[in-house]
């Protein structure tokens, strides 16, 4: 169906179309990557520019391919963002090729394949983040203590690190923070012991420990989150519902048996949670659209990222909850709908008599 | 998208709002300042038979004939149309069809007028004094007046002033809210004739048996709203100035209500089923020019504005004069508008052709330059929600537009289609500029054409069985009569039964 003519109204435009969103979210992330980028050095820079532009490849191919007008759509910044997203997960000193394997699976397997932009049921960042940790289980999980960029390897040795067969460079490793917990805790430890032992909640809220690029600073992550609430960009209501929520779960789970579980903050501060309540639960395409339907999906991230970093078998669970509640965006959009002005939520027009009743 | 201003919290009446809605540029700063002005009388003016939403008039004169200004030309047809008259004294030079003021372009029946120049009154209708007048002569005067709704949906007002009997009415709101942007007809009338508007108000009051009066004014409009509140009496009617915040779409008439009562109207009623009757600030302007001075409605202000508009004006012109001169009043086009609009910029419609009239209905001449539109190629949904939360009336835009897009009217139409108002804010603020209302308006018209046709088709097939019913009945009519005369032959056959050599009288029937 074509219309004939578009003749009735509005005839002007709100300033933001999506490519300005794009633009936004990724003016909004960059404090808490250059941060990252800083943090982890040349290893980390050349992953992250191997990444985005690898995505930006793949999504140009994908549209050549698909017979697609590739310039509006390769443009949009779409890709881009996923890109920046995905190369977020990776360990900084990841071989490039994980980085490039991650922006094909986003971006062919996660975004192209469903139809392209906002056709995706999940999040392309996430969807390969899930498949790298499962298919490279050790380059996925070898986490190097931050050193900066100063004390940190040069170039020549960082080409040798993300480009090289063989590690060139005597790499501090360290597990991440999440990651540790959990080992400690299979170990039988008690947990006021195994914090004492980590890396302080004060090093985690500014991004001092060992984790991927995303996972550094929550503070950074936080101002940029909500910069984006500020722009109107995202909902405020989403993140509160992923914090709100592990927040709660943590807090009276901590509070009944301080010596198995974590505490709250340091869910919040620790690993991916920022990153995700503010810029992965947020993603328009894959969460539900309205208020109520955010909240209940947020909800069900926080309470799903609680329950297997607590019980999973994996330390770290924002992807896994993120493509679980992915899954049930389209039922939260079928059931959470407004309710139509001058009707009851089930379609029914309102009552008269109930409304004529609070005369003025 | 619910912006609270701190300004709001002074006043907190203003904080009620309506859900969704957006905050457009207004740009009424472009003609916000200027006084309304006259025009000079334009060369040719063209009056439309249907102005209104309703039947056609009728028309009274003929090529040649000369009329006095406000003398009537055409007649209203049926309950729901409206009387038109002569804006000026001149010669009639055509009754035929000229483009109407529509983006179509199509050609509807129209008065042509060659103002004399002398713009000399006719008789005008007898002056009423609405004090002493019955509510029933107040609206038959209104209506005699050729006085129809005047922000935009040109609904006859008397038909809204005759609600009286119907509904237990108590309250008059008085749009005033103008929340489309560019407009400023309604500001400057409120803030230069407060009195007469006050005034036309309360003789609605009156028509409408009412006692509550309640002017309602956006809070981008504080001039206009000290204006009304010096002059907070109509006919003995104290009028409540309610300032509501400055949100389009607020001048729809049932968000309206919505904002300055809290009462919502249930989907498919009136707002006087909730004893509320909304009349525009300029139409209670006109009802008090017709009722005290006895002159119909023969002009009205329009606001000139945009981009393109060398010298952004509000302007009292007569009803019927072409939008060429009014621009050209206003200092011509600078440069090629990107949008030539009648109306404003989210509901207004484009016009091709200068040399359409301006009707009782026409608020603003725009002309917008491309720097003013922001428009840019439609993307793909991304299924950002933006649309959910500006929605006024609790739709799923999206939705809606994924299931016209698959020709799928009743499953959008089970989604809320059919509560739509148009009121564009989901196109406007899409950033992935997909036509959203515009869609919406034409599944509207081909679910109201299916309808129609389903309609008719049930119409015809009961036509047809009652039809068929009617010969049966005939049949049977026949056939029982058949059967009389048979049984009465075969009662004569017996009687003559010595005479049977002859055949039997049924087969000769038969």
């Amino acid at each position: 169906m074509r219309l004939p003519q578009v003749a009735s109204g509005p005839h002007f435009h709100s300033m933001f179309n999506v490519p300005r969103t794009m633009v936004a979210v990724m003016v909004c992330l960059a404090p808490a990557t250059g941060f990252g980028l800083y943090q982890f050095g040349w290893p980390a820079m050349l992953l992250f520019a191997v990444t985005l532009a690898a995505a930006l490849v793949f999504e140009v191919l994908s549209l050549v391919i698909a017979g697609r007008p590739v310039l509006p759509f390769a443009t949009d910044g779409s890709a881009l963002l996923t890109g920046w997203l995905v190369a977020m997960t990776l360990p900084p000193w990841a071989p490039w090729w994980v980085g490039v394997l991650g922006a094909f699976i986003a971006i062919v397997i996660g975004k192209q394949v469903f139809g392209g932009l906002g056709q995706n049921l999940f999040n392309p960042a996430m969807v390969a983040r899930a498949m790298l940790l499962i298919a490279l289980p050790v380059p996925m999980t070898q986490w190097v203590a931050p050193m900066g960029l100063k004390d940190g390897p040069g170039l020549a040795d960082a080409l040798r690190i993300t480009f090289g067969h063989a590690p060139g460079y005597d790499t501090m490793s360290s597990a991440s923070v999440l990651g540790q917990v959990q080992s400690q805790l299979d170990a039988g430890r008690p947990m006021p012991e195994i914090l004492g032992g980590m890396a302080s909640l004060h090093d985690q809220f500014f991004g001092l420990m060992a984790g991927s690029l995303g996972e550094t600073s929550a503070l950074l992550l936080l101002i940029g989150g909500l910069c984006l609430v500020l722009l109107r960009i995202i909902q405020f209501v989403t993140p509160l519902a992923v914090l709100g929520t592990i927040f709660a779960l943590s807090g009276a789970a901590w509070l009944i048996d301080p010596d198995h579980f974590v505490p709250p903050l340091f869910h919040l501060t620790s690993g991916a949670t920022m990153l995700c309540a503010f810029f992965i639960a947020t993603d328009y395409v894959t969460a539900p659209v309205t208020t109520a339907g955010r909240a209940i999906y947020g909800a069900g991230i926080g309470a799903l990222i609680w329950v297997i970093r607590v019980w999973g078998s994996f330390p770290e669970g924002v992807a896994f909850a993120v493509l679980l509640m992915n899954a049930v965006t389209p039922l939260i959009d079928t059931y959470v709908r407004p309710r139509i002005f001058g009707r009851t939520r089930s379609g029914k027009p309102l009552p008269l008599a109930a409304s004529a009743g609070e005369k003025p | 998208m619910i912006r609270f201003s701190l300004s709001a919290l002074k006043s907190p009446g203003t904080l009620f709002s309506i859900r969704g809605g957006v905050h457009p540029e207004t740009r009424k700063f472009l003609s916000a300042g200027a006084a309304i002005e006259a025009m000079p009388l334009p060369a040719l003016i063209r009056v439309p038979l249907q102005q209104h939403i309703g039947a056609p008039a009728a028309p009274l004169v003929k090529q040649g004939d000369t009329v006095l200004k406000g003398q009537l030309i055409g007649r209203a047809r049926g309950p729901v149309s409206a009387n038109l008259h002569a804006p000026t004294s001149g010669k009639v030079i055509a009754v035929g069809h000229f483009p109407a003021p529509h983006p179509s372009g199509l050609p509807v029946a129209t008065i042509t007028l060659r103002p004399d120049g002398e713009d000399r009154w006719g008789p005008r209708l007898p002056r009423l004094r609405p004090e002493d007048a019955a509510p029933e002569e107040i609206a038959a005067r209104v209506a005699e007046a050729g006085i129809v709704g005047m922000g935009g949906a040109t609904f006859p007002a008397a038909v809204k002033l005759n609600l009286r009997g119907k509904y237990p009415l108590h309250t008059l709101i008085l749009n005033a809210a103008e929340c489309e942007p560019y407009l400023t007809c309604d500001d400057r009338l409120l803030r230069e004739h407060a009195e007469e508007v006050a005034d036309g108000a309360g003789i609605m009051a009156r028509a409408l048996g009412v006692a509550r009066i309640i002017v309602v004014v956006e809070s981008n409009k504080p001039e206009a709203a000290s204006a009304m509140r010096r002059h907070n009496l109509g006919m003995g009617h104290p009028i409540e100035v309610k300032v509501v915040p400055t949100q389009y779409p607020m001048g729809s008439e049932k968000h309206l209500v919505k904002a300055v009562t809290g009462q919502e109207t249930p989907a498919r009623a009136l707002t006087a089923e909730l004893g509320i009757v909304v009349h525009n600030a300029a139409t209670a302007h006109a009802v008090h020019v017709a009722v005290r001075y006895g002159e119909p409605l023969i002009s009205r202000v329009v606001t000139v504005s945009g981009r393109g508009i060398a010298r952004p004006a509000n302007v009292r012109a007569l009803i019927g004069t072409p939008v060429a001169d009014l621009i050209a009043h206003c200092g011509g086009l600078s440069g090629e508008p990107e949008k030539l609009l009648l109306g404003g910029p989210m509901m207004g419609q484009p016009v091709a052709n200068l040399r359409v009239p301006i009707v009782k209905g026409t608020n603003g001449v725009l002309a917008l330059s491309p720097s003013e539109t922001h428009r840019s190629a439609a993307m793909p949904c991304i299924r950002c929600g933006t649309c959910v939360q500006a929605c006024p009336c609790g739709l799923t835009p999206f939705e809606l537009n994924a299931r016209i897009q698959a020709d799928d009217l009743e499953g959008a139409a089970e989604v809320g289609l059919l509560d739509c108002v148009s009121c564009g804010c989901c196109s406007f603020i899409c950033p992935s500029n997909i036509a959203l209302v515009q869609g919406f308006n034409f599944a509207k018209g081909r679910l109201a054409e299916k309808q129609a046709r389903k309609h008719q088709q049930e119409e015809t097939k009961r036509l047809a069985a009652a039809r068929s019913a009617r010969e049966a009945a005939i049949a049977e009519a026949k056939r029982a009569a058949m059967a009389k005369r048979k049984a009465e032959m075969a009662a004569k056959k017996t009687r003559e039964a010595a005479e049977a050599a002859t055949q039997p009288g049924g087969e000769v029937v038969k």
